[in-house]
């Protein structure tokens, strides 16, 4: 979330100041009486995007440049795959499936790699069945995911978990293909 | 809330009158024991209108009306149709001296009630009767005194009076249901009378709130709400609204209410595994009632308090038993069926109600607390869960999916006269009795 919004700032302050800079020079050309204030500014406060005149060195800019942006791909992809890929349960079941293991191993991997993550593990249930039974079935799934990780060498401090039962479903349908969907442990990224 | 009060104060100045009818004790009209029960025809024609300017002609109809409905809401009574009767209202008196009663039994009426109104500014003076017709006899005389719009208390009071001559118990007039309803975009719960009317909204917490428990005065309404993240039990004091919440770590679920106690038991995780622990009414921590790997939930109490029924998954799947307190025995109640949860244990102490699934659908059933002749009361209706009995065991309210949407429906304790108690905006559950609070 940090890097994002600076970011964002980085560019709301970027383009405005470009655009400033580019309307003014036209203006010193037909007016020639403007004050070269606004490109001092521009200098003073983004050296980043000093003027370069060198060929090479943009080639370089550019593939770094290049570099960065897939690298931020590949980190929002993992990240997405982390939050939106759901361990599944068997109805009534708080057991871990062989297909749930390698998820949650993956889990763990990222987990490893972002050791400032803390994550919340949601339990979900199915709509079948009775719900006080349902929040008590979904915080087993939540503590199973949960001492999965932390076998796996991930912090129990980083790892909160909190029962929905059938309260949230993922899919609102009424068929086998919905409660598969709904028997679930979320993973969310404070 | 304010109505409340209003109708508090207003059934303060109601003074009742007792009309002495010639009862011998040891009659039972009703033997609630039989499942098969015959339903009485009763007749309850149009009140009289006793003003000299008959000004209550307005309301005679409406209260007639009211009264019958309340009546025929126990299950206990045919109302026959008024047009059948042989009968003025307005013209003929209502009391045995100018009573006809071979009119009464010529159209098949076995119990009939007169009324009398009488209005005078905004005081109102009412005239009850129960008669047997056959026998010629004042069952229950009452005179109330109270003001323009107190119909349906001295309806609700006199249905009461009614049910008692005839049974031994007064019934369930005097109760109100808690529920949950998801209209406003959140679950909430939300109160009503015993036959659907007066709905109030108790919560507004904005979140997913839901389980209300009454405590058995009646003056502590216990919930669960998500609205500070997990699930947490809130007891809310009905009269001060003050509310306290309970902390500990981990999933709180379910809360129930000990009998003649400020006392309640949830449903908590926070040693690891979700077992059943005893409370104060401020929620502090009093002891631990179970005591076995995996979910125990949503205990529900004996009548005298001694013994908690219970949704355990100590043999693979979810089933009741039966734990007595002091002695940490422990029973198992139901055999039939792979999901049985959602225990209440009857006001009388001999029978649990709990819902099964099975067949792909989920029904009500009684058993016995020995786990014996379990008896399924819904079927081919779609879902019907979270059974609670009314404060008599004589009705049963529940959630089902029998038109669609969750909805609340009230039946017998033998499956009869299957209703839907009301109809508002979004989803209702969890259906909860309150006991019998005068109000």
């Amino acid at each position: 979330m940090r890097k994002n919004m600076w970011m964002a700032l980085a560019l709301a302050v970027i383009l405005p100041t470009m655009l400033f800079a580019i309307s003014c020079a036209k203006k010193q050309v037909e007016t020639g009486t403007q004050a070269p204030e606004p490109v001092a500014q521009q200098q003073v406060e983004q050296p980043v995007v000093a003027p370069v005149d060198n060929a090479d060195e943009k080639a370089r800019m550019e593939a770094e440049r290049l570099q960065a942006q897939e690298a931020e791909r590949a980190r929002m992809a993992a990240r997405n795959a982390f939050v939106n890929e759901d361990v599944y349960f068997e109805f009534d079941s708080s057991a871990l499936l062989p297909m749930a293991q390698e998820l949650l191993k993956q889990k763990a991997d990222y987990l490893r790699a972002m050791p400032g993550l803390n994550v919340s593990i949601e339990g979900h249930c199915d709509e079948r069945g009775t719900d006080a039974y349902n929040m008590a079935l979904g915080e087993r799934r939540a503590e199973s995911a949960k001492a999965f990780l932390v076998n796996l060498g991930i912090s129990a401090s980083r790892l909160n978990t909190i029962s929905y039962g059938e309260e949230r479903p993922a899919d609102f349908g009424h068929n086998e293909e919905a409660w598969a969907k709904n028997r679930r442990a979320h993973f969310a990224v404070y | 809330m304010n109505a409340i009060r209003v109708i508090v104060g207003l059934f303060c100045m109601l003074a009742m009158l007792w009309i002495p009818p010639n009862l011998s004790a040891e009659i039972k009209y009703l033997d609630l024991t039989n499942p098969f029960i015959r339903k009485i025809p009763m007749a309850v024609p149009v009140f009289k209108a006793m003003g000299p300017m008959a000004a209550e002609s307005a309301q005679v109809v409406a209260f007639a009306n009211n009264l019958q409905s309340m009546l025929e809401f126990s299950g206990y009574f045919k109302m026959l149709d008024r047009d059948s009767f042989l009968y003025d209202s307005q013209r003929s008196g209502i009391d045995d001296q100018s009573i006809q009663f071979s009119n009464w039994t010529a159209v098949g009426a076995e119990l009939l009630i007169t009324g009398g109104v009488q209005v005078q500014g905004d005081d109102m003076a009412v005239e009850l009767r129960l008669f047997d017709t056959f026998k010629a006899k004042l069952l229950v005389g009452k005179r109330y005194r109270g003001q323009v719009g107190d119909q349906r208390t001295v309806a609700r009071r006199f249905s009461a009076e009614v049910l008692k001559a005839l049974t031994g118990n007064p019934g369930f007039y005097d109760s109100r249901l808690a529920f949950v309803s998801n209209g406003s975009g959140n679950k909430e719960i939300f109160t009503c009378d015993f036959d659907g009317a007066n709905v109030q909204r108790l919560t507004d917490k904005r979140s997913i709130t839901s389980f209300p428990a009454w405590s058995s005065d009646g003056k502590h309404l216990a919930f669960t709400s998500f609205v500070n993240g997990p699930s947490q039990i809130f007891i809310l004091n009905l009269k001060n609204r003050q509310e306290t919440n309970v902390r500990y770590k981990g999933v709180q679920i379910a809360p129930e209410w000990v009998p003649g106690r400020f006392e309640l038991s949830a449903t908590l995780s926070f040693a690891g595994d979700q077992e059943i622990y005893m409370l104060t009414g401020n929620g502090k921590m009093i002891k631990r009632l179970t005591n076995s790997r995996g979910i125990d939930v949503g205990a529900t109490w004996s009548p005298d308090g001694k013994k908690i029924a219970f949704v355990s998954k100590r043999s693979g799947r979810p089933q009741i038993y039966i734990k007595e307190i002091s002695t940490g025995r422990v029973h198992r109640v139901t055999f039939e069926g792979r999901y049985n949860t959602q225990p209440c244990w009857s006001p009388k102490g001999d029978m649990i109600a709990y819902s099964s699934m099975g067949q792909g659908e989920i029904n009500i059933v009684v058993i016995d607390v020995e786990g014996n002749n379990p008896v399924q009361l819904t079927r081919n209706q779609g879902d019907n869960e979270a059974p609670s009995w009314s404060p008599d065991g004589s009705l049963i309210a529940f959630s089902s999916t029998r038109e669609g949407k969750p909805r609340i429906y009230v039946m017998t304790a033998f499956g009869t006269d299957q209703r839907r108690l009301l109809m508002m905006p979004g989803e209702q559950s969890h259906p909860k009795w309150s006991p019998n609070i005068p109000y």
